[in-house]
């Protein structure tokens, strides 16, 4: 028993003593509150991505159901609940019924791995005292920590393959075709420059690598030099798809993309996971380079929020990250146009891969130099040499590919 | 606790694993062999092996299985088969020989390697030892020093499956002019 719980919520130290009631139901309003928070984040995630894109494009967006529209995301979502539920006739009625839930649940399950609060401050870890017990503002730290996300993403791709699938119609199976080989491809150049964030701290669980970016100059965007974040970045909103990367559903090719057949709640669920993911992937990155609930400090000054006690303002911290990161997700959706398929594959395979790579092998270089006090500057200049020398190999590579396939004529 | 989570593992990789074989939809057969590796996940994890059970979700469920299943999708395979119809004569009483050879096999190595079963492992205690990454430690540990040959050789057996695949999957030119496909 004690073991079970250990190997599932190892590092949080509530429960050190068993599982007790006290504890329990700590873990239990733990769970409401993130699945609260999830479903009324996102509801405000909706409203400002409409708001913010309005103001982006000179309309007002939003503005009749409540104060500034706020309860628009609320009445259409009742208006959904209350539409016909159809099930196409052609369609696999098990798996269509199935995937909605294959991609809402795991948009959710994502979300309890992220440090929501608590004091990382002076070496405390984030562990506050609740009821006389002592745990983390998190509903769970397992042992494989990140790793927990990444599987989570990699399972979200279910949701849509299916739906597309099970329609029983060309235009879904063809927006769900695109969307798993375009997941599948990123998630290597997502685990790769996530792989550097481990590299560098040295554990996978999230509590762990946000109590080692104790300040701006630890955090992990520069810990691990920029590129990685851009990759993930990149990468992420490649896995969300999220524009630019949206050809899942381009309206103009696909309909609607893989969800053109449904219709009432189930699309609903659809909706609620893309932007549920989009709020917990801004989230996984604040928490991987930017010290999630870490104030901004420089060397031994803290940019402290005066009145509020330690761990709340955790919270406070992380929640303006968040909103960073959800307005450049925004930002890029106004601004950017949409990809096209083989120029997303080029990407994802040609670039990414290969510089997430590479920037991995210079950081376990320069880290290996380290431990075994070797001369980093003869150290580093023969690694980016033989980076270098790959770098063109793999170009000479591509060129001769390309024109092979000229004198070939197009072989599809 | 922990024989009630195995029974729940167990009933899942056995009920996928069923699904697998029985299903007619292959669609519906990849779905339940999720199921099955779902269920190995759990069990890993109850067995203190959480970087084996993520790298079982990750790598088994959310890679190979998409790739079947975007095969199955893109080659418009997803139709129940005909099963009355063999294409090879002998291939069901092959497969019975083969099955029944595979159990004995299985059943052998289980009652040779009893007495390790029934053994307990000195493994990694991590909720003594505090040490919340000694999991992923011992495994890099033991694949990039005592297993390094076996790994990097594995690792150069699916380089080479790739560019075999990429080989037989190219179209030459001088085939194209055999079928005579106006380019």
């Amino acid at each position: 028993m004690i073991a079970l719980t250990h190997s599932l919520f190892a590092i949080d130290p509530l429960f050190d003593g068993g599982l007790l009631w006290t504890p329990l139901l700590i873990l239990v309003i733990k769970v409401l509150v993130v699945f609260v928070i999830g479903l009324v984040t996102t509801m405000l995630m909706v409203w400002f991505e409409r708001k913010a894109i309005a103001g982006m494009q000179n309309r007002i967006g939003p503005n009749k159901a409540g104060p500034f529209g706020l309860l628009q995301t609320l009445a259409d979502g009742i208006k959904l609940f209350f539409k016909e539920d159809l099930l196409p006739e052609r369609s696999d009625r098990l798996v269509f019924r199935l995937a909605p839930y294959l991609s809402f649940v795991p948009a959710f399950l994502a979300f309890a791995i992220i440090p929501l609060g608590g004091d990382y401050r002076n070496g405390n870890g984030g562990i506050v005292t609740w009821f006389g017990h002592q745990t983390r503002v998190q509903l769970a730290d397992p042992p494989i920590g990140v790793l927990f996300a990444l599987a989570i993403s990699s399972i979200a791709v279910y949701g849509i393959m299916l739906a597309g699938w099970s329609s029983g119609s060309k235009y879904p199976l063809l927006g769900s075709v695109r969307a798993s080989a375009q997941m599948v491809s990123y998630e290597a150049a997502l685990g790769l420059s996530l792989a550097a964030v481990i590299l560098v701290t040295g554990t996978l669980s999230t509590s762990g690598i946000v109590g080692s970016q104790s300040s701006l100059g630890s955090w992990n965007i520069v810990a691990t030099g920029v590129i990685p974040f851009v990759i993930f970045l990149i990468a992420a909103t490649a896995e969300l798809n999220r524009p630019p990367f949206d050809l899942v559903e381009a309206e103009q090719e696909l309909v609607g993309g893989f969800n053109t057949e449904y219709s009432s709640i189930r699309f609903s669920l659809f909706f609620l996971a893309e932007f549920m993911n989009t709020i917990t992937m801004s989230a996984v990155i604040v928490t991987l380079f930017f010290g999630g609930p870490q104030p901004i400090s420089i060397g031994n000054t803290t940019l402290d929020i005066p009145l509020v006690n330690n761990s709340l303002e955790g919270s406070i911290w992380l929640i303006a990250k968040v909103l960073v990161f959800l307005y450049i997700y925004i930002w890029f959706r106004a601004s950017l146009p949409r990809f096209r398929y083989d120029q997303l594959m080029d990407l994802g395979w040609k670039f990414l891969i290969p510089a997430s790579l590479g920037w991995f092998m210079l950081l376990a270089a320069q880290r290996l130099a380290d431990n075994e006090n070797w001369d980093q500057l003869i150290v580093m200049p023969l690694s980016i040499a033989v980076i270098l020398v790959c770098f063109i190999l793999m170009q000479l590579a591509f060129r001769a590919s390309a024109k092979n396939r000229e004198s070939e004529g197009a072989s599809f | 606790m922990e024989l009630v989570v195995f029974i729940c593992a167990a009933a899942m990789v056995l009920a996928g694993a069923l699904g697998v074989v029985l299903r007619s939809n292959p669609v519906h057969a990849a779905l339940s062999l999720v199921l099955t590796l779902f269920g190995i996940a759990v069990m890993f994890v109850s067995q203190h092996a959480e970087f084996l059970a993520a790298v079982q979700v990750v790598v088994y469920a959310g890679a190979i299985v998409v790739l079947f299943l975007f095969v199955i999708m893109l080659l418009g395979v997803d139709r129940a088969e005909n099963l009355e119809t063999e294409p090879l004569g002998i291939q069901r009483p092959l497969a019975i020989i083969l099955g029944l050879g595979f159990v004995a096999l299985l059943i052998t190595a289980i009652l040779k390697g009893r007495d390790a079963l029934n053994m307990r492992g000195d493994g990694i205690n991590v909720a003594s030892d505090g040490d919340h990454d000694a999991n992923i430690r011992q495994i890099a540990r033991s694949i990039f020093t005592n297993y390094v040959v076996a790994f990097e050789v594995t690792s150069v057996l699916l380089i080479v499956a790739v560019v075999g695949t990429v080989v037989l999957a190219r179209k030459r030119k001088s085939d194209k002019d055999l079928i005579g496909v106006a380019p």
